[in-house]
């Protein structure tokens, strides 16, 4: 690992001077991927702010539901009764993220700025778009390996179907003239496809005061810019997140899968929070990981689902609805019938018509 | 880590394992200087004198009060095996991904690979030398066993033993969070703990007999 300034902080605000004093300064909370990620010198601080014990790490009620302190361990959050009680949603996607140890140490906040687990990104003799230019060092500011996209054409079994391209749909950002993909990566987090169902909203403190942020609207598409994945201002903290309160709680279901049982990434899953009357669904949020190069919201299937009857024959123009504009590029074509299959099992599961 | 080394020459241990880490102190004894010397040339002083800044830790380790002076960049797992020489903690993958590294810090299981050492100011750790006495200072050679290490004996909980410490420590938090109540649940909640030997079967056996027999862990 590259040599680098360590600061400990203990308020927020230290937090937010310190990082926006210098360059290539970042905070950390768990450690579990940006410790990785230096070790393998995908990223090159210059410093290190420690946040771990900054007072963020309250779970408590709050007058529109749960707030979540950004520095929550993801293991405290998934075993609070609260939120077994009314988000088993968010406690289901926890539990199947990673390991034991590593919710020990993963916090709510870091679990966000998780980085891809592309393995174009991690190798540095690699091409790849997302990977920011070298931050420290004698090789400051150059391109940290080659540039452009390895995993298009190359081993994309992990990657994106969704809004790969600038233009793609959902995908254009504002005065794009160049329409190539970028960037193929998936959001890794598991947590987040549970947030982004929930809608919840993140709490942010940064140099020009605090804002509050839409879940959707945290993580952002490759656009042309896939170094950056998130909506964040330079300088800017995540306090916590907020959960409103909901109905989903007796139909709820997060349905990952994987290539083993237990500890890996997710091909293809699927988040639900239902609620039902009698046999019809009156309200339902639906989100998918593994798919995109942000948590994927499924809005227009949630629209269809509405005041109908949970029948089979319903969850899969569902999920027809939600597969509009999909893409392979060759090793994950699979997910193109991984998807639906999952979206269809998991509305099976949480309106209990399996 | 050279630096850290340089304490073992006092050491009047003469075992093959410092012996091996006294030659390699000695070289880059020698090798350092030259180097120095030349990243001052290029006006790389600041970056050499980055390398070598040494911050002050404070923590407990099995019981015992450490005052320790480290770099930024020193994980638990070097500091504990480098450093403190306590190499029953396993290095495997030290990319969090084999759980070989599993120690706990203020009673939490963590991959001390990915855990900067610096990040533990002020928290107690417990490696498996401390775990048959329950942190306590004393002698490990001569401590009694852990009813999870007596249990991994009884059901030959591993082949080659590389990734028991590891699976230990886990395993004794397992049962004190909570998650060990059925083989299933037991699977799910050490899934982060690998072992290429194959003797998960083993390891679930001595985990249930543990949980089964109500011993304190």
């Amino acid at each position: 690992m590259n040599p680098f300034q360590f600061t400990r902080v203990t308020t927020p605000k230290a937090a937010i001077l310190a990082i926006t004093k210098e360059s290539g300064t970042y905070f950390l909370a768990g450690g579990t991927n940006l410790i990785d990620l230096m070790k393998r010198e995908v990223i090159i601080p210059e410093r290190l702010v420690d946040i771990n014990k900054l007072p963020l790490a309250t779970i408590e009620k709050i007058a529109t539901g749960l707030r979540i302190g950004a520095m929550a361990k993801n293991s405290a959050v998934a075993d609070h009764e609260l939120v077994k009680k009314q988000f088993p949603l968010l406690a289901q996607a926890l539990n199947a993220g990673a390991s034991a140890q590593l919710r020990n140490m993963a916090t709510v906040g870091g679990n966000m700025m998780q980085r891809t687990r592309c393995a174009y990104f991690y190798d540095t003799s690699m091409p790849c778009n997302k990977r920011s230019p070298v931050q420290a060092g004698p090789d400051k500011g150059q391109a940290n390996g080659p540039v452009g996209c390895g995993a298009i054409g190359g081993i994309n079994r992990m990657h994106a179907i969704f809004a790969t391209e600038p233009t793609g749909e959902r995908g254009a950002p504002p005065g794009s003239t160049d329409r190539s993909s970028k960037c193929i990566a998936v959001h890794p987090s598991d947590m987040c496809i549970a947030l982004v169902a929930l809608d919840a909203t993140v709490n942010v403190s940064g140099p020009k005061g605090d804002r509050k942020i839409p879940f959707g609207d945290f993580h952002r598409l490759p656009g042309n810019t896939p170094q950056k994945d998130n909506t964040l201002l330079p300088g800017e903290l995540i306090m916590s997140v907020d959960l409103p309160t909901n109905q989903f709680a007796d139909h709820s279901h997060y349905l990952k899968v994987r290539d083993r049982a237990s500890y890996a990434f997710a091909l293809v899953s699927v988040g639900v929070g239902v609620t039902m009357t009698g046999t019809t669904i009156q309200d339902v949020r639906l989100a998918m990981g593994g798919v995109a190069h942000k948590p994927w919201r499924l809005t227009e299937a949630e629209e269809f689902l509405k005041g109908k009857p949970a029948t089979e024959a319903n969850f899969k123009q569902a999920a027809t609805l939600a597969m509009k504009g999909a893409k392979g590029y060759g090793e994950n074509d699979f997910k193109l019938t991984l998807a639906p299959n999952s979206i269809i099992d998991a509305l099976k599961t949480a309106t209990k018509t399996a | 880590m050279a630096e850290y080394e340089h304490d073992e020459l006092e050491s009047p241990d003469a075992s093959r394992r410092v012996f091996l880490k006294q030659s390699s102190a000695l070289a880059a004894w020698v090798l350092t200087p030259p180097a120095a010397v030349a990243a001052v040339d290029t006006g790389l002083h600041e970056k050499v004198a980055l390398a070598v800044e040494q911050m002050p830790l404070q923590l407990t380790i099995n019981g015992k009060a450490q005052q320790l002076s480290i770099e930024p960049r020193v994980t638990l797992l070097d500091l504990l095996r480098e450093q403190l020489h306590l190499t029953g903690t396993k290095k495997g993958c030290d990319h969090g991904q084999c759980g070989a590294c599993t120690v706990h810090v203020d009673g939490n299981r963590v991959n001390s690979c990915l855990t900067l050492a610096l990040t533990t100011e002020g928290c107690s750790v417990t490696t498996i030398e401390g775990l048959a006495k329950g942190g306590e200072p004393g002698n490990s050679a001569t401590a009694p066993l852990h009813p999870m290490q007596e249990a991994f004996i009884k059901h030959d909980g591993f082949q080659c033993g590389y990734c028991t410490p590891g699976q230990i420590m886990s395993a004794v938090a397992c049962i004190r969070e909570g998650h060990a109540n059925t083989p299933e649940e037991i699977r799910e909640y050490m899934s982060g703990n690998i072992c290429r030997c194959g003797a998960y079967a083993n390891i679930i056996d001595a985990i249930m007999d543990v949980k089964k027999g109500g011993a304190k862990v």
